[in-house]
């Protein structure tokens, strides 16, 4: 077995970050971060099935014919997400029901596919499953601050429980009914790109 | 004027280089520029001098704007008196109204500008680059576009918004695709409904037996003729945002833009004709009593007179090629009246239609400048390819 190499988690987190920096799986970042709690549940699915679908098509890499790779990554994808579901269905059924047809759109989502060819392809499967909790951890780290975001200020709670206390309500604070709104996230993810590179000025186009 | 000079004379060195605070030098060119126009010209390249300055186009508009604030301040203190007691007519306790009209409006404008200026100076600080003045006319439009309840929080949340997302993030002023002011109307329309929409909000601390529905609500919910007459919408005895009821100070303030020369007459003319337009297609097909109104009733009820004269003339967000013009006054108007018409779910819809045309009108532009480019290459070709 390589070494771990703990560039492959460090990097995507900030300065590969699938979301911020590749802008890859917006989607799904914009559809289900109006509450946490699915933020979270979402962000667990991506990073199971990045790494394990890295894992699986990088043992398999040497013997894909390059003409079909397509096909047999969608299949092994597909087959990881049925599971991820199922799982969701039977252990956490309310999220899962919020969540509906995203969960069944991780086949799609663009960090899964991204990463198979840019990274499990020609790499050995240790850091292909490393390579996959990395980005699938980056995808996290901004549904999480989105899904916060938008569920405090949007719904005035956290997971369900309320943080924002009557009396400010009594005051005349309103909760802003944009933040749940899908266009609001747009918003937010370009917020964090632009502190984002404003603090990494080697990101910037030019 | 002369003790101002000398104050800003004997303040300057302080925000040069060596001075005190050389890191304040914008925010200190921007009172001194504002004060008194800049003596220095540009050293190099093509230039021309114009006593209209860009900021003293903005005082320009401030001044237009003028006419329908102290009308919008006056209606908000007689809607407030008039929804207690019915009987009221227009003139009986005018120091009344007027007093009450000035309460309400003034933290609105205090808190519009000090937001939406600190931002802007913090901006400019950070950047190291000039104040821009772009900011003096969206502070005072924010206020008028506004319900006199609105709390002022959300004006405030409402104007950072807009600066910062509408404005900053693209450079600032004269690099924002979308109208400042109505992004912040937006923003809270879409963010606060409750007080942004609805009959409790258009009427300042409304008596709750007073119905205090906008003639534009009146005619979502299906009445053949909004309940004002068309002469008192005309002249803006109605309930509604701050500054946009009064049709004849709106006028007023065009009038004076347009002799300017500050306002595009293209644009508010064409609005205009793309409202008819809409509101005539309407008449001839519609099945229902709001599209059977007369087309002149919509340029009165809401929002649409301000927004032709005001907010759809921005020189930043609007078209730039004067073909361009028409076809974006147009549609804003066909646009304004179609979604007042045909979507329940708004009953205004001005804001939107110029929000969606300040994004097209970049793309109305280069098809006008394309079209004229092949249009003289035709010329050029049928003409044997010779310069003439």
């Amino acid at each position: 077995m390589a070494g771990f190499n703990f560039k492959l988690i460090k990097n995507p987190l900030s300065k590969e970050n699938p979301i911020t920096v590749q802008v890859l799986g917006i989607c799904s970042a914009l559809a289900v971060t109006a509450k946490l709690q699915p933020a979270v549940v979402m962000a667990i699915s991506v990073t199971v099935v990045v790494a394990f679908s890295n894992l699986i098509i990088s043992y398999l890499r040497n013997t894909i014919p390059p003409r079909i790779r397509i096909i047999v990554q969608l299949v092994i994808v597909s087959l990881l997400v049925i599971l991820v579901d199922q799982v969701l269905k039977a252990f956490v059924y309310d999220v899962s029901k919020q969540l509906s047809v995203f969960v069944g759109l991780i086949i799609t989502n663009c960090i899964v596919m991204g990463r198979l060819e840019a990274f499990a392809m020609s790499n050995k499967p240790f850091d292909s499953f490393l390579d996959g909790i990395g980005n699938g951890l980056g995808y996290a780290v901004i549904l999480i601050t989105l899904g916060v975001v938008r569920e405090l200020f949007g719904s005035g709670s956290l997971w369900g429980y309320q943080i924002i206390p009557d009396s400010f309500y009594e005051m005349g604070y309103q909760n802003n009914s944009l933040m749940i709104m899908p266009p609001m996230a747009l918003i937010l993810v370009g917020i964090i790109i632009w502190v984002h590179r404003a603090r990494n000025k080697d990101l910037c186009e030019k | 004027m002369k003790w101002v000079r000398n104050l800003l004379d004997n303040m300057k060195p302080n925000f040069q280089k060596g001075g005190k605070f050389p890191w304040l030098h914008s925010t200190f060119d921007a009172f001194e520029t504002f004060a008194f126009v800049p003596k220095t010209t540009t050293t190099s390249g093509a230039h021309f001098r114009d006593a209209l300055d860009m900021k003293r186009t903005m005082t320009m508009v401030i001044l237009a704007l003028m006419p329908a604030l102290l009308f919008g301040t006056y209606n908000i203190g007689f809607q407030h008196f008039h929804s207690i007691n019915p009987e009221l007519s227009f003139f009986e306790g005018f120091w009344d109204n007027l007093w009450y009209g000035v309460i309400k409006i003034l933290p609105i404008i205090v808190v519009s500008y000090v937001v939406g200026l600190s931002i802007e100076f913090g901006f400019a600080q950070w950047r190291k680059h000039d104040v821009n003045e772009g900011f003096l006319v969206t502070g005072m439009l924010i206020p008028m576009v506004m319900p006199p309840d609105v709390p002022l929080w959300q004006v405030a949340l409402a104007t950072a918004f807009a600066v910062v997302i509408g404005k900053e993030v693209f450079g600032g002023t004269g690099m924002n695709f979308l109208n400042p002011a109505l992004l912040a109307r937006a923003f809270l329309f879409f963010a606060f409904p409750s007080s942004m929409s609805g009959d409790n909000v258009w009427i300042a601390e409304k008596a709750d037996a007073f119905s205090g529905a906008t003639p534009l609500a009146e005619m979502m919910v299906g009445a053949n003729l909004p309940s004002t007459s068309f002469w008192d919408m005309f002249l803006g005895i109605m309930p509604g945002s701050i500054g946009e009821t009064s049709s004849i100070a709106i006028l007023l303030g065009a009038a004076f833009l347009l002799i300017t020369g500050i306002g595009s007459w293209r644009i508010t003319l064409s609005v205009f004709i793309g409202g008819a337009l809409m509101g005539l297609t309407f008449n001839l097909f519609g099945s229902n009593p709001y599209t059977q109104i007369p087309f002149y009733y919509h340029y009165v009820m809401g929002g649409f007179m301000f927004g032709a004269v005001f907010m759809a003339t921005d020189p930043v967000t609007a078209a730039q090629t004067n073909r361009g013009k028409w076809i974006y006054g147009i549609l804003i108007g066909a646009m304004a009246v179609l979604i007042r018409v045909v979507n329940p779910a708004y009953p205004e819809g001005m804001m939107l239609a110029i929000l969606l045309l300040n994004v097209f009108a970049p793309l109305i532009d280069y098809y006008v400048v394309d079209a004229n480019i092949r249009k003289r290459v035709k010329r050029w070709k049928i003409k044997g390819g010779q310069n003439v």
